[in-house]
């Protein structure tokens, strides 16, 4: 994992370096100033001179600026390694948010489909921020806390062997104080987080389900759901604080039991003229920095195993194996619009014996327009995703333009097939940025006669800055129907030699969804089209008609053919005729 | 087809965090330790405790020095007895303050943990009673920051900020106090330098905090577009837009980079420069010190003992450090406070007003044929109307809905529907066609009073709707609504919803209902299959007949079905139709639709235009009348 990670540090190596060599130096100086300190005092002011009169003011001087350098020293240090930590772990976040985006460019529809996109979300945002923060205490104060320990027990013990046998016996009792409370609340902590996302998804959902809790008054059900949630989070909080409440008092006995016998020890040792005051006074800063170390150890320890979570669901991203890849001599020319089902068989789920599309036998000519109509959850739409392959047959085989699709280089496949998806999404920015999605060098001309087909350019002039109009995010600004119409144009833009519309012009009146379908075929004739829609009327003049039934092709012909042989046909024909003419 | 309402999706985060009434807040903040005096006086009283022992064992290396080792020194004794009586002395300070600590740090978890939980249960009720103005009004994104950022940094304050800032105050007062009387001239050197330092902090911290503003905007514009483009991922692959989608990513990408350095290093760098701040104002001092100390020795009276330099340096590390800890702690209370203010601003949005006092109630027919309330569910309701003069009088639910001149607007000066009458008589099927904006959702928004109308009536069998209580209207009223909203959960809770206590046969039957019963045996685990995420893993249609279902089990005496079929294929429209049509027999219904082949068998067909009835009869009148409807329906006329 941790390698997989630390792949995304490439530039920033230098300044990942940088940050705990600095450190490592500012915490070289911080321990010697104690040192000095203890040599200040001693030499400088408490030194009986031959004179009988008590101090040394060069001493006291020459120390003094000694001192003064050191700290100076420290500080730029300091500066310069928090500078270069910052630019690490920044760095590093930005490459990790790079790699992951470009990473999810690579994801098949399966493989996003797995992740669900708000869990892709949080991983690229909030996961990468805690990574982010952890990399950066990583890179300092888990270098500096070890460092100082050391440190600070080497210049103890130089100072006075004897008197810092004393940290061997506390710190290990602190050391396990620590540990104890750390892997106790951990696993608390971990379950606290998690009703913390549970929170987060009931208001989520209220927010946005609010009608449907106001129409059928089920405010009190939801406060319960919450309570519920909020009682869990206290519960687990508490514990896990009041466990780590332990960790102050147990801090400070260590620093006051380390002080106490320090001081006892250190008198009969000054009295019996084998140490200093100054030394003394030392030993005790010393006692401060090597428990205070072990204390941000603990800390560190419990910020890394926090964000280790974070940094799995990270990996987990980058690890995903992406099921859609070209070919080793992929074929960057589609041929013609073709299309060939031979035997297919799809499942949405691998090794599953449920098949969600089985025995598909289909040969569509360059050119034909072909209808699919079918019920709610015939897997129409699987049908049609399996020719630009956005995912891959599970059984049989595809041919586009007389090649199996798995040939083709993915991006020419696409480029030649061109899909209006049923759930379709428009980006923020405006109807020409969204257009060009289709053709990236579209001449506003070809943008118009593109519009023009799909029956978008007449309400794009109504709008007061026509094509210049800003979308915002998701179309919410535009009408479905409007939405809808400006998808198949962006689409028609590709000029694709397949063209796919996925039930979409349900918003659109049976009229105008007859001038599309006339005007495609009119500006459009080489393409072919195949058309999934609910209406009978918007397939009914299509060249031929497939109808699905439970992942089966239950009849494929033409309109009259399927009003003569097809059942499921008929019913739907007059079902939607009942009561008045077919055109709804 | 989502954009209903003036709503304002996808809204920024609020800009840089900056409370603008502080002391209202701290006030009302306050006012939340109220359930906690006890506790919180316990607090105080420890933290006080914890500091005074930590000045009592710096203060104490002074007179060990001076007191106990220097005459012994000097007299040679070896009878330590004084000192070890002095040490355990100090000892039992010390095993005070640990206590002190823990029952301080206990104790502070439970209020903090108490607060906060109390602060979000009352944002989430109260949330539950707000109008729907409010949620159509404030981005999503914002309110929910609410809950988690702003809380947070709420709960550090109060669990961190607040006990660390009350600690220091107390140390720095104390420690200034004793060490003026140390030597007044080392402490006023002091107080110079710590003035410097607070300087310098107060500059870095300043710097630091507008890039991290700056930081937040940044990281905001990265997350909405991350958020955007993987909703959209599928589409940027069907158009081979991943190239295209990257660089942008690039581009803000790196300007997070840039900005999110800036701010860390700063605040990076706050830390060294405070600690060797400090550490240059030790050696000062004991250069100072010394100097004295030596210069006023060689007089034979030294304005200054060995030992009170030592515990002077000590005493100096003691002022700095809560100095530096305070200026740190500063910026994180006025960002919680930020905080604070915005959670307040939530709790103090005006509740749905509801002056209703009619009420629903199951009834049953007494021996008269007279209406008695009853406790039993007997598909027949009642409105309860209890009078000024104390008596009370039932009517019966029929669904008779009628509007008299209604004008209504959103947006003040926008109106959107004006002076609409129309009436539903018991057992109708009232449906409404018209172009998007026409007004058809909003006028059954008005009937359930998501929305309070601006002028005109509604009366509901009679009565005004504004005399039922919010809850009993809305529970006479079934919706299916256009957009479907899910919860997480089992097929079978989300179906239940509709009636919390129905059985697992009426959650099947009810589904049949809906004809979602085959389809859901069909998903992995039936009807314990867990729904997530609004239910994505389901097509439009399916999410649709799941929505019908519920509706269906809440068996309300009238039905509202707006757009309710619209990703159906008709075929299983017609059969969905036919279930509600048999259940709903007798009763109300509305319709509203985009297909006439949903509205075409209703009684009353009204077609709505820019909020106005235009035209309103049964299919066959409205045909023959050769108006809207009627070039809707041949296609010469083209709904938007």
């Amino acid at each position: 994992m941790i390698k997989k990670l630390a792949g995304s540090i490439r530039e920033y190596k230098k300044h990942s370096l940088l940050a705990p060599l600095f450190v490592s130096l500012e915490v070289l100086m911080e321990v010697l100033i104690p040192l000095v300190m203890a040599k200040l005092i001693d030499q400088g002011i408490e030194r009986i001179n031959p004179d009988g009169t008590q101090g040394d003011i060069g001493a006291l001087l020459r120390y003094g600026g000694l001192l003064c350098l050191l700290a100076v020293i420290s500080l730029a240090m300091g500066a310069l390694s928090g500078r270069s930590a910052a630019i690490a772990s920044a760095g590093f976040a930005r490459n990790l948010r790079h790699d992951l985006y470009y990473k999810v460019q690579d994801y098949s529809f399966s493989n996003i489909d797995k992740f669900s996109t708000s869990s892709l979300v949080t991983r690229l945002t909030t996961d990468v921020s805690h990574v982010q923060n952890a990399y950066q205490m990583i890179i300092r104060v888990a270098v500096r806390s070890p460092i100082m320990l050391i440190s600070a027990m080497v210049a103890a013990f130089g100072l006075n062997r004897r008197l810092s046998l004393i940290f061997l016996a506390v710190i290990p009792v602190l050391g396990v104080g620590l540990y104890l409370i750390t892997t106790n609340a951990h696993p608390i902590f971990v379950r606290a987080f998690k009703t913390y996302d549970k929170l987060n998804r009931v208001v989520q959902e209220n927010l946005r389900g609010i009608r449907v809790v106001k129409s059928f008054v089920r405010e009190e059900h939801e406060k319960d759901k919450f309570t519920d949630v909020s009682t869990q989070i206290f519960d687990n909080f508490s514990l896990a604080q009041k466990i780590v409440a332990l960790n102050g008092p147990l801090m400070q006995s260590c620093i006051y039991i380390c002080m106490l016998l320090i001081a006892w020890f250190g008198s009969h040792m000054i009295v019996s003229g084998t140490m200093s005051t100054g030394e003394l006074n030392s030993l005790i800063t010393y006692t401060m920095q090597i428990l205070m170390s072990l204390m941000m150890l603990s800390m560190i320890f419990v910020m890394i195993t926090i964000s280790r979570a974070s940094a799995e669901r990270i990996v987990e991203v980058l690890d995903e194996e992406i099921d859609i890849t070209d070919g080793e001599h992929a074929i960057t020319e589609v041929p013609d619009g073709s299309i060939s089902f031979r035997d297919v068989g799809f499942s949405y789920a691998k090794n599953s014996d449920r098949l969600c599309l089985s025995d598909i036998d289909l040969e569509i000519r360059s050119g034909e327009t072909i209808g699919i109509i079918g019920s709610t959850g015939s897997s129409k739409s699987t049908l049609v995703q399996l020719i630009p392959r956005l995912y891959d047959v599970t059984e049989g085989e595809l041919r586009v333009g007389g090649i199996d699709v798995r040939d083709y280089d993915i991006q020419a496949l696409r480029d030649a097939v061109s899909m209006v998806l049923q759930k379709n999404v428009l980006f923020s920015g405006t109807i020409k940025e969204n257009l060009r999605w289709g053709n990236a060098d579209a001449t506003d001309e070809e943008m118009q006669h593109a519009c023009e087909v799909a029956q978008a350019d007449g309400f794009i002039r109504t709008f007061s800055e026509g094509y210049d109009t800003y979308i915002e995010q998701g179309g919410s600004n535009v009408s479905g129907g409007q939405k809808q119409r400006l998808c198949i144009a962006r689409a028609l833009l590709k000029k694709p030699k397949i063209l796919i519309l996925d039930d979409s012009t349900s918003a659109v009146d049976t009229a105008t969804d007859a001038l599309i379908r006339k005007a495609m075929s009119e500006q459009f004739p080489e393409t072919t089209k195949l058309i999934i829609a609910q209406r009978i009327a918007s397939v009914q003049d299509s060249d031929r008609i497939i109808v699905m039934d439970n992942g089966k092709v239950a009849a494929f012909g033409t309109h009259e053919e399927l009003l003569k042989d097809s059942d499921i046909y008929r019913e739907a024909y007059y079902s939607q005729k009942k009561g008045g003419s077919d055109d709804e | 087809m989502n954009n209903r309402g003036p709503g304002m999706r996808g809204g920024k985060m609020a800009a840089g965090p900056k409370p603008k009434n502080i002391k209202a807040t701290i006030v009302r903040l306050l006012s939340y330790f109220k359930d906690y005096r006890i506790p919180f006086i316990t607090v105080l009283a420890c933290v006080l405790l914890a500091a005074a022992t930590g000045i009592v064992v710096s203060m104490s290396l002074e007179p060990l020095i001076d007191d106990y080792i220097k005459p012994m020194v000097v007299s040679g004794s070896t009878d330590f007895s004084g000192l070890l009586m002095f040490i355990l002395r100090i000892g039992v300070v010390c095993v005070v303050g640990i206590i002190a600590t823990y029952v301080q740090n206990r104790t502070m978890v439970t209020i903090s943990q108490g607060i906060m939980k109390k602060v979000r249960d009352q944002m989430f009720s109260h949330m539950q009673t707000l109008p729907i103005r409010f949620f159509d009004t404030n981005a999503h994104g914002d309110i929910m920051s609410r809950y988690t950022n702003d809380t947070d940094t709420l709960s550090q304050m109060i669990s961190q900020s607040l006990t660390s800032i009350f600690s220091s105050l107390f140390t720095v007062v104390s420690v200034l106090i004793l060490m003026f009387i140390k030597s007044w001239q080392l402490t006023l050197f002091t107080l110079a330098f710590v003035f410097v330092m607070t300087i310098f902090a107060k500059n870095i911290a300043g710097k630091s905090g507008s890039y991290f503003i700056k930081q937040q905007q940044s990281l905001g514009a990265v997350n909405g577009y991350i958020e955007e483009m993987m909703h959209g991922q599928k589409v940027v692959k069907v158009f081979n837009h991943e190239q295209e989608a990257a660089e942008k990513f690039d581009a803000l990408n790196d300007e997070l980079c840039a900005n999110a350095t800036s701010a860390n290093k700063f605040a990076n760098i706050l830390m060294p420069i405070m600690m060797n701040l400090g550490n240059l104002q030790y050696v000062m001092i004991a250069i100072l010190g010394g100097i004295i100390a030596i210069v006023s020795g060689r007089d034979g009276t030294p304005l200054l003992t060995l030992g009170v330099i030592a515990a002077f340096l000590q005493l100096s590390k003691s002022f700095t450090q809560p100095v530096s800890q305070m200026s740190q702690q500063l910026n994180s209370i006025v960002m919680a406070l930020a905080g604070a203010e915005r959670i307040f601003s939530l709790l103090d949005e005006p509740p749905e007003v509801d002056d209703g006092y009619v009420t629903l109630v199951n009834a049953k027919r007494g021996a008269k044929g007279e209406l008695v309330e009853t406790e039993e569910h007997t598909g027949l309701w009642a409105w309860k109307h209890p009078h000024s003069d104390g008596t009370l009088t039932y009517t019966e639910v029929r669904g008779d809905v009628r509007m008299t001149e209604v004008d209504f607007a959103y947006v003040e000066g926008k109106t959107v529907l004006h002076d609409v009458t129309l009436f539903a008589e018991p057992g109708q099927k009232v449906a409404f066609v018209g172009s998007t904006g026409a007004g058809k959702t909003t006028i059954t928004n008005l009937i359930n009073r998501f929305y309070d109308i601006a002028d005109g009536k509604i009366r509901y069998d009679g009565i005004n709707i504004n005399k039922i209580k919010k809850n009993d209207l809305r529970r006479s009223l079934g919706f299916v609504l256009q957009d479907v909203h899910l919860f997480t959960g089992t097929v079978r809770d989300n179906i239940r919803y509709g009636k919390l206590d129905a059985t697992d046969e009426q959650v099947i039957e009810a589904a049949k209902l809906a004809n979602a019963h085959d389809f859901i045996t069909r998903l992995p685990q039936g009807y314990d299959t867990m729904l997530e995420g609004d239910g994505s893993g389901l097509s439009q249609g399916q999410r649709q007949l799941l929505s019908i279902a519920r509706a269906a089990i809440e068996n309300a005496p009238v039905l509202v079905m707006d757009e309710a079929t619209s990703s159906i294929d008709t075929r299983t429209e017609a059969i969905v139709q036919s279930g509600m049509d048999a259940l709903m027999r007798g009763r109300t219904v509305f319709v509203i639709a985009h297909r006439l082949s949903t509205v075409m068998n209703s009684d009353v067909i009204m077609v709505l235009e820019h909020g106005r009835i235009i035209e309103r009869g049964s299919h066959e009148q409205l045909i023959a009348e050769r108006g809207k409807y009627y070039q809707l329906y041949t296609g010469a006329f083209e709904l938007e």
